[in-house]
């Protein structure tokens, strides 16, 4: 009945720690060792004040060479504290560190019983299982897998060319791959940036350069990922570069082919511009692109018919060019394949779509805007020069600007986008410098956490703005009274003063929340990540691992995790750089040895295969049997626990120690 | 098609024409309703603001008569019953201690009820089951040039907006389109027209009918159409007291904003039930449609007048 | 039996939630019931359904396992890989006659150390009313009643199988 099963050979060593009075008061420490000492395989057994002690770990490593003993277990504390201290010790002491077993009878014994004999026995039958499992426990090492040094950055906005830059200084290599023509993102599109009122092109534009400058980036605009395989220090991702039908190489951005377009004029929507403003089929995003390229759009470029080549044009772009050459109308898009070890996900986000508040009014009355398209008409290089003028020609006297449109909404978004009511007491400011009209805002709460923030909010009661506490119920145009008509009617509850308000304005402007970008469910599923229940992509810890993904060296930085503002976003990219460098730089990674392998008797049913959160199991190449992939095992046990015929094995709780202790807290009575 | 029918007391009273302009409409494109046996009061918005509970239970028992009378939906085309027996549905899909009561009262009168009968708004049926394409083949005067300020009144679309968008419906938009009327612009289609408040505190209720007018004066609508009886009386019935207190108001006449004109005389705009206008387009005469109950009635629009009447 | 009984309850405790909520509850010096005995494994996925029958199988009275609420496994999944096998288990084992407050299923967070605290005390509780099961016990009793009754049997004469046409 008592066999220890298996191992006859093991020579065990036990030891039942004291602590001090933190075991000794409620466990009786020698009565457990002389219990223990008795039983089959273990060679000796000694109780002792603190096991953890330098003195301890010693007597540990010379009973392992006086005595001959090849298994040790330690009864003391929770093995989440010092497991790792007397696995080294085990170590020093010439044996493999993991013929070593801890039996937690302190924070899960002597802390929290009250009688004496009853902690006492169920010390002494967790010992007895401990011994009886050590007794299997196989020589095992800490697996290290090789860290390939490059890393992909995938997102060119503020976030993604901040990681790209610190990383490049680094000395790595880094691939930038960002989807628009330019990089940059949305804070290329501010006019002014909160709370210091800095200009964001002038500040975001050096790092453009650079970026663009520096010889460990590999810049690829207007380029996507499509396919991304391999595990953390291997990974092969393809990139799509789309076709621009002009060489990158040779273009010099000097915007001749533009001037010589055979349309005179502009004629088409301007995305930069928020559809505020006009282009040609052949454009420059905005001037300070980066690339300084330029690009042709096919579907409203003469020289195509709904995207596909007809050769038809007379191409004085082509002729406007010269010698440089660089117009190319037979570019097609190119797959590129590269190999690196980490990757950082920084996509940003898109502003929520106002046609899902239609009581807003956007696009049914021609003066609503969003805060977007607000930035392109102050801004000194939009379409309007930084004149405010509305689409109908006018100069607005009176604007309201209204927060938390598509957020902290049941309706729409449940989140706060975070910025917004920063960035409407920016607009407010800049608005009011541009146009000296009354400025209303309209909020849930001023939300000004950020350093410098509250201080701007105090500028902005200084300088007049006027603050109502209230969420907007809609925006109308039909007038209660003859002062109103021909304005846009704000009808709000002023939840301060307690009554119901109906403010006339001429321009009302949208401050659009934050959300994941629409295809953030296809993204994800690319790089093996998880979205949170509001579609952000997931961090592995909220709070302690805010940039870390759930698959090892892939990170997030910047608004695809969470809405955020610049410096945040500038902050978690650094985070995430660094935790691709403690990667790059160590080399390679550790694991602990609790993953999973499978053993030849596997029938090959693929039972198992659908269960890995970490696709870690494949089938072999002739499909005959399962396979597991040990980098991406993360040790979780499931598998092995769902195979039918057992053949799959996890080393440190692998079926036979996990019996054995089974039997072994039973074994006692 | 064939749907219950629960007429409710307004229709049978001062809605009237409500009904004499729907049973004619729903027959002309095939609808077949069978009124509920022996219904009663659906209780309106009344009895749910005193005691919800029992409110529920005299809901229920027309729902439980429909169930009985065995057709797959019920029709119920006055706002407040409509919202009513709908808030009752989810009053004892939600409410243990609701539908424990409701089922036990009905048990009383040897009546149960599964709690899944459709109940059905005929803007609802006549857009989604009959069809608009089904409606434009019965059309023989459609009535161009007639412009309309569709007015949806707030029951079918708040709290549940069941068969259109809460804030922007369109349903009647698209059906009067349909038979030929030009729809204005008309930003109050959800307002409250005040309801009971007419009754109850004249003022603000008086108010609130007023606004609704005056708006539709100054988008240029010939004729208010409307779905709700409470709606089509508060707008139809008080002109006077509004002309009273608020006919000196000046807008910008809708024709030539330069100018403005007086609210007062054009407070006389007709305001009808949606069905009495398609009934016009589908040839009936004005006295089948009951349009002369109308405290301002309205005559058939020369429009449709001036065209024979197709086969 | 000099000793009172009482229940012996085997524990499975998942490292990253249960496991160290267990400790929480240590480092917080709360008092339960001293009756669990505690695996430690590193996902409540791992938990085989062999690990819970040969705990009973080998005396246990209640098998409890713990495991991080759902939506948080540390490994994604693993929980409710775990709840589909309880389900379907605790089925089984009600079949087999093991009344189903005998195994028991808890979602406990590294933050809970109070739960895992309420949790034990109040499985004692029950399977305290519920007296012993043991099942090893019972083995050698239906053993012994096998031991009794084989000479019966051998000696009975054994009809030749007959194939009918």
């Amino acid at each position: 009945m008592d066999k220890v099963n298996g191992n006859h050979d093991a020579r065990i060593g036990f030891y039942v720690c004291h602590c001090g009075h933190n075991i000794a008061a409620m466990v009786d420490c020698t009565e457990v060792a002389k219990y223990v000492g008795q039983l089959p395989g273990v060679v000796l057994s000694r109780d002792y004040k603190y096991m953890c002690s330098d003195p301890g770990q010693e007597l540990i490593q010379k009973d392992i060479k006086e005595f001959g003993l090849n298994r040790i277990v330690v009864a003391s504390c929770s093995p989440l504290l010092h497991e790792h201290t007397f696995r080294s010790a085990v170590e020093a002491g010439g044996l493999n560190p993991f013929f070593f077993h801890m039996v937690n009878i302190r924070e899960q014994d002597s802390w929290v019983h009250t009688d004496r004999a009853e902690a006492t026995t169920k010390a002494k039958a967790l010992s007895r299982a401990a011994v009886r499992r050590v007794a299997h426990h196989k020589a095992l090492e800490v697996k290290q897998v090789p860290v390939q040094p490059d890393v992909l950055v995938v997102g060119g906005g503020i976030a993604g060319i901040h990681a790209a830059l610190t990383l490049a200084k680094a000395g790595k290599k880094v691939y930038l791959v960002e989807r628009e023509p330019s990089i940059g993102g949305h804070m290329a599109k501010f006019d002014k940036t909160f709370p210091t009122l800095d200009c964001a092109a002038c500040i975001l534009t050096p790092k453009m350069s650079e970026v663009g400058a520096h010889k460990n980036i590999t810049l690829w605009s207007y380029s996507e990922v499509v396919k991304m395989d391999g595990y953390v220090g291997n990974f092969t991702v393809t990139i799509k570069r789309k076709p621009r039908y002009i060489n990158e190489d040779l273009c010099t951005g000097c915007q001749e082919c533009i001037a010589n377009c055979i349309y005179k004029e502009p004629k088409f929507t301007d995305e930069f511009n928020e559809g505020l403003g006009k282009r040609k089929p052949v454009y420059i995003p905005f001037p300070q692109a980066t690339p300084q390229v330029v690009l042709i759009d096919p579907e409203v470029c003469l020289n195509f018919k709904r995207g596909v080549l007809t050769d038809k044009c007379k191409k004085t772009c082509v002729e406007a060019c010269g010698e440089k050459k660089a117009i190319d109308f037979k570019q097609k898009e190119e797959f590129r394949e590269i190999k690196v070890g980490t990757i950082i996900v920084a996509t940003g986000f898109q502003t929520f779509d106002v046609g899902r508040m239609p009581q807003y009014g956007y696009g049914r009355y021609p003066n609503v805007y969003t805060s977007l398209e607000v930035e392109r008409l102050v801004n000194a290089s939009g379409p309007t020069a930084g004149d405010v003028v509305l689409r109908d020609g006018r100069h607005p006297k009176s604007i309201g600007i209204i927060h938390c449109v598509g957020s902290r909404d049941r309706n729409t978004n449940r989140w706060c986008s975070r910025v917004c009511c920063m960035y409407s007491m920016k607009l407010a400011h800049l608005l009011k410098e541009h146009t000296a009209a009354e400025i209303y805002n309209f909020y849930i709460d001023i939300r000004a956490a950020g350093k410098g923030y509250e201080e701007f909010y105090d500028k902005l009661l200084e300088e007049g703005v006027h603050f109502i506490r209230g969420r907007v119920g809609e925006v109308t145009d039909w007038a209660f009274i003859p002062e109103e008509e021909g304005k846009l009617v704000i009808r709000v509850e002023d939840t301060l003063a307690g009554v119901v308000r109906r403010i006339p304005v001429d321009m009302v402007v949208l401050a659009t929340g934050l959300e994941p970008h629409a295809d953030a469910q296809s993204v994800r599923r690319l790089f093996n990540m998880s979205c949170g229940s509001e579609g952000f992509f997931l961090e592995r810890h909220p709070k302690l691992a805010p940039v870390n993904t759930f698959t090892d060296g892939i990170f997030l930085a910047g608004c695809c995790q969470s809405p955020k503002d610049i410096p945040d976003s500038v902050a978690q990219a650094g985070a995430a750089a660094a935790e691709a460098l403690v990667l790059i730089d160590k080399g390679h990674i550790e694991q602990e040895p609790n993953t999973a392998h499978i053993l030849d008797d596997c029938s090959g049913c693929k039972s198992c295969i659908p269960l890995c959160p970490y696709t870690a199991i494949t089938l072999t190449e002739d499909g005959k049997k399962a396979v597991i992939n040990e980098a991406l095992c993360k040790g979780c046990g499931t598998c092995a626990a769902a195979c039918p015929s057992g053949s799959i094995v996890q080393d440190l709780f692998d079926d036979e120690e996990v019996f054995s202790e089974i039997q072994g807290v039973l074994a006692y009575d | 098609m064939k749907y219950s029918y629960f007429p409710g007391c307004s229709l049978k009273g001062t809605g009237r024409a409500y009904e004499e302009s729907l049973l004619p409409v729903l027959k002309a494109l095939g609808v077949e309703l069978e009124e509920l046996d022996d219904w009663n009061c659906c209780g309106a918005t009344a009895y749910m603001a005193v005691d919800e509970v029992k409110a529920c239970v005299m809901a229920s028992r027309n729902l439980a008569i429909a169930e009985k009378a065995g057709h797959q939906e019920l029709l119920a085309p006055c706002s407040a019953c409509y919202l009513v027996l709908n808030k009752t549905k989810h009053y004892l899909h939600e409410s243990p201690v609701v539908e424990a009561v409701v089922q036990k009262a009905l048990h009383q009168a040897n009546l149960t009820y599964s709690g899944n009968t459709p109940v059905r708004h005929p803007l609802d049926v006549l857009v989604n089951n009959v069809g608009i394409d089904a409606i434009k083949k019965r059309v023989t005067q459609p009535l161009k040039g007639l412009k309309v300020a569709p007015y949806y009144g707030c029951q079918i679309v708040r709290p549940y907006a069941t068969f259109d968008d809460q804030y922007n419906p369109t349903t009647m938009d698209r059906l009067l389109e349909a038979i030929g009327c030009t729809m204005v612009t008309y930003p109050l289609k959800t307002r409250c027209c005040g309801g009971s408040l007419t009754g109850t505190l004249p003022e603000p209720g008086l108010l609130c009918a007023y606004v609704l007018l005056k708006e539709a004066i100054a988008r240029g609508a010939d004729v208010i159409a409307t779905v709700c009886p409470l709606c089509q009386f508060n707008l139809d019935c008080y002109r006077d007291k509004m002309a009273s207190k608020w006919g000196d108001e000046t807008i910008p006449d809708p024709r030539n904003p330069a100018a403005r004109i007086s609210v007062g005389p054009q407070l006389n705009m007709p305001v009808v039930y949606f069905t009495q206008l398609l009934g016009l387009a589908f040839g009936f005469s004005e006295k089948e449609l009951g349009l002369h109950r109308g405290f301002t009635p309205m005559r058939k629009p020369a429009c449709a007048r001036a065209q024979p009447a197709a086969a | 039996m000099t000793k009172e009984w009482s229940p012996r309850i085997v524990a499975f405790f998942c490292n990253w939630c249960t496991y160290t909520a267990a400790d929480l509850a240590g480092v917080s010096r709360m008092k339960y019931a001293a009756n669990t005995r505690t695996i430690r494994l590193m996902c409540s996925g791992r938990v085989d359904p062999q690990f819970i029958l040969e705990a009973f199988a080998k005396g246990a009275d209640g098998v409890l396992i713990g495991g991080c609420h759902p939506n948080d496994c540390h490994y994604a999944e693993g929980n409710y890989k775990m709840l589909r096998r309880f389900e379907l288990l605790r089925r089984m084992l009600k079949d087999m006659g093991i009344p189903p407050e005998r195994f028991r299923l808890e979602w406990i967070s590294a933050a809970e150390g109070e739960k895992v605290k309420s949790v034990i005390n109040d499985m004692v509780k029950k399977i305290t009313a519920l007296g012993p099961l043991d099942l090893p016990g019972k083995f050698a009793d239906w053993d012994r009643e096998m031991t009794e009754l084989a000479p019966a049997v051998e000696s009975a004469p054994v009809e030749k199988e007959v194939a009918h046409a």
